[in-house]
């Protein structure tokens, strides 16, 4: 697929494919288009060339709210909570909206998710007084609520300290468990190389390397746009 | 439950009383104060649950005091039939306006609904067959029984409508439509993101809002006796609506009707004793205190003094 902002080209035919299952991180230096590539798969953004398909469906033409009902989820680079709702209530839109389930069920099962990622003492705190790491641990609890396929974290841990990124990873790892497809994007690259099976590098909007962890580390074109060796 | 019964005690108590030998001035008065009640509830439902910023309320009650005016002109059409066609033709420009605004945010949005208001008035302006630019005369009908006189009819209609407008905003605050649009109120990227529909839930506000704005102005061509364009499209009303549900609360029902009641009681009081040039001062003087003060409006405040009003839902 391909992105234009004006005459700027965010994504120049980016093509890539993530198994049923798989835990997949997206790397690249800042502006190199990994959040506009996710903006356009969850589609809070359109892709004006290509496409997209999810489970064998086409579904670049489809608002945003099809997609998340088709089974994406996301979380957001900058927390983008509910702030006028409860902890608890944030988790009851999407069970409500995406799950279906009526007001008390939602109740009960976001009550659930939030014990599952340790959230639960919050459940009642207005989303505004969250702390930053409280903030993530909401951002994926609500992705988690919508009951995805596919997960999309976006920098789910930027700025937290290292046991609060092992807590995070523990999540996605078990997130995984369950069969849910990962997609990481991330700067903390310790993370993102013991999280992934499989990684791609984007720079300028253009896909430099694909492979495991442990060839991208090599890769000398990675090294030069992003690892800064 | 406690809900229903006070929308009973008030029908029973609006009836008793225009049934009484109250001041005529009263029901003169409070027809106007119920408006805004209406008014104020109609504009919080997409502009306090969504945080869509209307300025188009003249637009939606002029319409519909036009729409009542051209039935009982060509028809001779009884009040109420003109209420109901107010909404729905003014439900109409609601959806209408939406489909083509609500793609825009903040600011955006709220100056392309004031553009709504010139091309109404404009229309209106022009077309001869309700007077034009130098409006039209109307002759009030018989008035029913058990009423002694016209107005007290009208103030027991807007009562009613009152009571419609503010159940049907609690419906929506508390039912699931309610949620999505404040999430989409929160952000609306994330809304969308985790499933809300939002551009269907805000065309459903913003048709449901102008309905009520148009059943509004439906009433005010009887009560007026007279109907003329700057009068009906004016700018006033798109103001007040906007700051009684701001001075009131924006979050719970009860926000735009005591935004409403006290604001428009003021505003009356305003007229007769010193000057209706002053009482738009009022507005404006009220809501920038209020803005800068209080925010979240009395029930902020209320509930800041630790008076939960929950369980009055």
């Amino acid at each position: 697929m391909s992105k234009r902002f004006g005459g700027f080209a965010a994504l120049s035919e980016v093509s890539l494919e993530v198994a049923a299952g798989e835990r997949f991180g997206l790397i690249g230096p800042n502006g190199s288009g990994k959040t506009t590539l996710i903006n356009c798969v969850s589609g809070a953004l359109r892709n004006e060339a290509g496409s997209i398909a999810f489970r064998g469906e086409e579904i670049s033409r489809l608002a945003a709210y099809q997609r998340t009902r088709r089974g994406i989820a996301r979380s957001f680079q900058i927390p983008r909570p509910f702030h006028s709702m409860s902890v608890l209530e944030n988790l009851v839109v999407p069970l409500g909206y995406v799950v279906r389930l009526n007001d008390a069920d939602a109740r009960a099962e976001a009550l659930r998710i939030l014990q599952t990622i340790g959230l639960a003492d919050k459940a009642q705190t207005p989303s505004n007084r969250l702390s930053q790491v409280e903030l993530r641990k909401l951002e994926l609890a609500r992705a988690m609520a919508a009951r995805p396929r596919l997960l999309i974290s976006d920098e789910a841990m930027a700025g937290l300290a290292g046991n609060e990124v092992e807590e995070v990873l523990k999540i996605l790892f078990a997130l995984n468990a369950t069969g849910i497809t990962i997609i990481m994007i991330e700067h903390i690259m310790q993370a993102v190389m013991r999280f992934s099976q499989r990684v791609i590098c984007l720079d300028a909007g253009r896909i430099i390397c694909e492979g495991t962890p442990a060839d991208i580390v090599k890769n000398a074109d990675v090294q030069r746009a992003y690892l800064g060796a | 439950m406690k809900f229903w019964i006070g929308v009973a005690v008030t029908v029973a108590l609006a009836t008793g009383l225009a049934l009484s030998r109250t001041n005529e001035y009263f029901f003169y008065a409070g027809f106007v104060v119920l408006q805004f009640v209406v008014l104020a509830t109609a504009w919080n439902i997409l502009g306090g649950y969504a945080g869509y910023v209307n300025f188009g309320t003249a637009a939606f009650f002029g319409i519909g005091a036009y729409t009542a005016v051209v039935l009982f002109k060509a028809a001779g059409a009884p009040l109420a039939l003109q209420i109901l066609a107010a909404a729905a033709i003014s439900g109409l420009l609601g959806f209408g306006t939406g489909l083509l605004t609500l793609r825009l945010r903040g600011i955006f949005f709220s100056i392309a609904t004031v553009a709504v208001i010139f091309i109404m008035e404009t229309a209106m302006v022009n077309w001869r067959y309700v007077g034009g630019a130098t409006g039209m005369q109307l002759l009030r009908p018989p008035v029913m029984e058990p009423f002694e006189s016209y107005t007290r009819m009208l103030f027991v209609a807007m009562a009613i409508l009152a009571l419609v407008a503010v159940s049907i905003a609690r419906y929506i605050e508390v039912s699931w439509i309610g949620r999505g649009l404040r999430a989409i109120r929160d952000s609306e990227e994330a809304a969308e993101c985790f499933g809300v529909p939002t551009l269907r839930l805000k065309l459903f506000a913003c048709t449901v809002s102008g309905a009520l704005m148009g059943a509004a102005g439906a009433a005010m061509p009887m009560y007026m006796s007279f109907i003329e364009p700057p009068s009906s499209f004016s700018l006033t009303y798109s103001v007040s609506a906007l700051a009684m549900p701001m001075i009131g609360g924006t979050s719970h029902w009860l926000g735009p009707v005591i935004g409403a009641i006290l604001l428009g009681s003021v505003q009356q009081i305003v007229t007769v004793t010193i000057s209706s040039e002053i009482n738009v001062l009022v507005v404006g003087v009220l809501l920038v205190v209020f803005v800068v003060a209080a925010p979240d409006g009395i029930l902020g405040l209320l509930k800041k003094l630790g008076w939960l009003l929950r369980s009055s839902r």
